[in-house]
């Protein structure tokens, strides 16, 4: 049985900067990155795999450039990885990425039973949420989100146990397999590759689909297929920061004094 | 042949025999362990051992004047072994072999030396048990079984002798007499009183208690801490030519295991240094894990490794698996992971150990098993990785904001083919608020000095120091290369750091990555600067009574102890106070081996005992010359609530007061 992990290959965000003239990202130079709730979606697959016996298969929707990523993931302990590239994917919005994704996981389960999808809650690129709950309602699968821990699965009659977490309250629920869980960074730490692991994960084959092998209509895909686009970028405008020098800002008691002093002069904290 | 004879050849075969036995049976171990040249330079290697081994050269030094007694020891062994030789072969062909059978002269010089030599080393042997008994040193097990019986065996190889000499004295039986004052005195007054057959009686008895007891030395002697009497002085021979203050490479293929998780895994120096360990725990004592309370002993890391080789070598010698785990937690035979992540790699150990032990590279080695093999380490660890990987620097801050300090200043870029010096900034001087200031100072005094040089900016990358001493050769490896191939595309071949480690890893490791660069620490560097007369400095006043406190990667790793010192000396007017730990003794302050971004959760920090022993001399200013010794220099002041105003300064900052 096997785990279908969704990974996504994302700019570092922390590191990217807005064009103000186009109003686009300033991608240039800037290193990409596993998205940071999908590592952890990974370390899930992966300690469900220690636990019950799964496979653990990544899967990434991308460019070429994406390999590298995938390869990450074999780092740390999947069992295969395939990368859907094809011009004609790009553009995707999250209609159009789950839709692809959606069918890949189709087709992988017509080889091999499929128990969960287990996503990141959200990228950290596009910050919507939409991805696995796209996935999972294609596919007809039950949906868990927001989930921070995973209690237990039920091989035998094939269920799973999973803890959520939301504004002021946790919800424990149970759902019949397959089901999508999208996970909260919270749920676990990501380990950290092996030696060995690494090595083999340099040299071994990633499985590379394009829509000739997916064979989906092109109105469904890529920036056709998509429903919302993105028309302006921008940081909103903001004052100006204030960086608080001397020599007393390395002396904690004289540098809270001082800060306390700045904040109360602008009216952002009051001193009874 | 007497039966006498025959006796004693029959017990002289057997123990003979036990003894090359035991010897095969123990060295031939050492042969699992991976290979490693230690046969190169012939000549500097016999003139190592004529020093360190016969010279006695590390037993004896200040700090270890009891070493003294041990010289004495060594040197009364090795005479005595002429005598002892003599003895067997003696014993074995009494008709034809005999001291006595020789001229005159020459017979009355050698009882005359091995009656005096005996009595020093009898006199050796009840001091170092009055030692053990009365007053024993808190670094080593001082009331050990093995202890005694190895001090009673030889004060009864002693005795044996006094007394075997002195009753055939009292016989009238010896010609040397005269010549042998100690046993001459026994004879003569002690002995004397005793009727005719109880002296005979009292030679042969007195013959056999010293046949018996050199044998029973001889075997006993594989099994005991004294092998050492076999292994340290081929030890000498085999020491490291140069510094211990790198590790070596490893090479990444498919299909291999990394670091040392399996006593096979070490190289067979290694092996056969935990044969030569004399517990001296001179190495205890300088460790400031250990000083500090930590579980780390570095003489028991040594001897966990010999009794995991003794448990395990025949089995993995026959190609099967090790019963006991090298790395766990058993009581004996085992270094348990905490014991590994706790040393600093700060070098004391090495630098004491009287026969050569490489303690680091074992540690290392088996950090390395743990990071690369099993991706275990202590949690805080894994950020360090991660953010050194993708980020090049510890604290994972944005690359760009590297080069921001050098927006804020007037520092000349690194330009190819022009700038003659490159200076290497490193990550603590580059992105730390405080170690900036250092940055700035060096800054200033190039400028002032007019040379030719420049800066990387945001270009620059991690040295990679605390990945390699951590164990995480996997991305150390990736990071050397790639500060190799942007040296080399810059043809670069000057460079001044500010850190020591950076120094270190760029002067030593990278050498394994076919980089000869001429690389200085400033020290070194702007003392060459004002011999040369392009700097001058102003003794200025107002730092009081200055301290110097010595970095590891600076001082014991290579050897720069007298620069700092005289520059303090040149900015200040004055020599720098001593801590009673100082030059090669220094102790570590806390940070190195990766431990600048460990959790430090004992009870008493290292930097906490440091500025302790810093504060005895009621300093003014605690001078270093390494920013991590400058946050932990500093933290240590605040976290002992210390309210007198001591500065911390970096010698960086002396130096720039005393600018003219
Ligand atoms: S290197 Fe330093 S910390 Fe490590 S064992 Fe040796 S003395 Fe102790
Ligand atoms: S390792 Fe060296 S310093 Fe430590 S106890 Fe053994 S011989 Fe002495």
């Amino acid at each position: 049985m096997l785990i279908v992990t969704c990974i996504k290959q994302v700019p570092d965000t922390t590191q990217v900067k807005i064009d103000p003239e186009t109003g686009t990202l300033i991608r240039e130079g800037v290193p990409s990155i596993i998205n940071p709730f999908d590592a952890h979606a990974l370390e899930e697959s992966l300690r469900l795999k220690e636990k019950y016996g799964f496979r653990v298969l990544a899967l990434s929707m991308g460019p070429p450039s994406t390999e590298m990523t995938l390869r990450k993931a074999l780092a740390v302990g999947a069992d295969d990885a395939i990368l859907l590239s094809d011009r004609a994917f790009g553009g995707a919005d999250t209609l159009a990425t789950s839709m692809v994704l959606a069918e890949a996981i189709r087709k992988i389960s017509a080889q091999e039973e499929v128990a969960l999808v287990i996503c990141g809650k959200q990228t950290i690129d596009g910050d919507t949420a939409q991805v696995g709950p796209g996935i999972a309602t294609r596919l007809g699968y039950s949906q868990l989100t927001s989930v921070d821990r995973v209690d237990e699965i039920d091989m035998r009659r094939k269920r799973i146990t999973v803890r959520c977490k939301f504004e002021g309250r946790y919800e424990i629920l149970e759902s019949s397999l397959p089901a999508m869980v999208a996970v909260l960074r919270e749920i676990n730490r990501p380990r950290y590759p092996t030696v060995p692991l690494r090595i083999i994960s340099q040299e071994a084959e990633l499985k590379v689909w394009d829509n000739r092998s997916m064979q989906l209509s092109e109105d469904k895909i890529g920036l056709k297929g998509s429903a919302t686009a993105v028309r302006r970028i921008f940081s909103p405008d903001r004052e100006k920061g204030q960086i608080l020098a001397g020599d007393e800002v390395n002396d904690p008691d004289q540098a809270a004094r001082r800060l306390i002093e700045v904040l109360v002069s602008k009216n952002l904290i009051s001193v009874q | 042949m007497s039966s006498q004879v025959l006796l004693f050849s029959a017990l002289f075969a057997i123990a003979v025999g036990f003894f090359l036995l035991s010897c095969y049976l123990r060295f031939s171990l050492v042969t699992i362990g991976k290979p490693d040249n230690r046969f190169n330079e012939l000549g500097q290697r016999f003139s190592n051992m004529l020093l360190y081994a016969f010279g006695q050269k590390r037993v004896v030094t200040r700090s270890y004047l009891f070493g003294l007694n041990h010289a004495v020891f060594f040197w009364c062994f090795l005479i005595l072994l002429i005598a002892n030789t003599e003895f067997l072969l003696h014993g074995l062909f009494p008709a034809s072999v005999s001291l006595s059978l020789l001229p005159d002269i020459l017979y009355f010089t050698l009882t005359f030396i091995f009656d005096i030599v005996s009595f020093f080393a009898l006199v050796a042997v009840l001091i170092a048990l009055g030692r053990r008994l009365f007053v024993p040193p808190k670094y080593i097990d001082a009331r050990t079984y093995d202890a005694f019986v190895i001090l009673g065996l030889v004060a009864t190889l002693m005795l044996a002798f006094f007394t075997l000499h002195g009753s055939e004295i009292a016989l009238g039986e010896e010609r040397a007499a005269l010549y042998m004052p100690v046993s001459a005195f026994m004879g003569n007054f002690i002995l004397a009183r005793l009727p005719g057959g109880t002296l005979t009686a009292l030679v042969t008895a007195a013959w056999w208690v010293h046949a018996v007891a050199l044998l029973g030395f001889l075997d006993y002697l594989p099994y005991s801490k004294h092998m050492h009497i076999l292994t340290s002085i081929p030890n000498c021979f085999f020491k490291s030519l140069e510094k211990v203050n790198t590790q070596p490479r490893e090479e990444f293929h498919k299909g291999s295991a990394y670091g040392v998780g399996r006593v096979d895994q070490f190289r067979w120096k290694d092996l056969f240094d935990s044969f030569s360990c004399t517990e001296c725990g001179r190495c205890n004592d300088n460790c400031p894990a250990t000083r500090s309370g930590k579980s780390l002993n570095p003489r028991l890391v040594i001897h966990n490794i010999k009794e995991n080789l003794l448990h395990n070598g025949r089995q993995i010698g026959k190609g099967l698996e090790p019963a006991l785990p090298l790395i766990g937690t058993c009581r004996e035979g085992c270094v348990t992971e905490t014991d590994l992540w706790e040393c600093t790699t700060c070098g004391a150990c090495m630098e004491v150990c009287p026969v050569f032990i490489e303690h680091v590279p074992k540690i290392v080695g088996m950090r390395r098993n743990l990071v690369e093999m099993k991706s275990t380490f202590p949690g805080e660890v894994q950020s360090l990785f991660e953010n050194m990987e993708n980020r090049s620097n510890p604290w994972g801050i944005i690359p760009a904001e590297r080069g921001k300090w050098v927006t804020e200043t007037d520092v000349p870029p690194f330009e190819k083919n022009q700038t003659e010096c490159l200076f290497y900034v490193g990550c603590t001087g580059a992105f730390d608020t405080r170690n900036k200031r250092n940055t700035l100072a060096l800054t200033n005094i190039f400028n002032n000095a007019g040379i030719s040089w420049g800066v990387l900016g945001k270009e620059e990358k991690c040295c990679g120091d605390s990945l390699r001493r951590l164990g995480n050769e996997y991305v150390f490896e990736q990071m050397a290369k790639e500060n190799a191939a942007l040296f080399q595309d810059l043809g670069v071949k000057k460079i001044v750091t500010q850190c020591p480690h950076c120094y270190n890893t760029l002067k030593n490791d990278y050498r394994q990555f076919g980089l000869n660069l001429d690389v200085s620490h400033y020290s070194e560097f702007i003392l060459d600067l004002i011999k040369a007369g392009k700097i001058k400095l102003k003794a200025s006043a107002g730092l009081g009574r200055v301290v110097y406190h010595d970095s590891c990667y600076l001082g014991r790793y290579n050897g720069v102890y007298d620069q700092p010192r005289e520059l303090i000396k040149l900015s200040s007017g004055h020599t720098p106070l001593e801590m009673e730990r100082h030059r090669q003794r220094s102790f570590c302050c806390g940070a190195g081996g990766g431990h600048m971004w460990m959790e430090e959760n004992a009870d008493t920090r290292i930097n906490m005992e440091r500025v302790r022993q810093a504060l005895q001399q009621k300093p003014d200013t605690i001078c270093v010359c390494c920013p991590y010794c400058v946050t932990m220099i500093e933290d240590g002041l605040t976290d002992l609530k210390v309210t007198d105003n001591i500065a911390v300064l970096d010698l960086s900052e002396v130096i720039q007061r005393a600018l003219v």
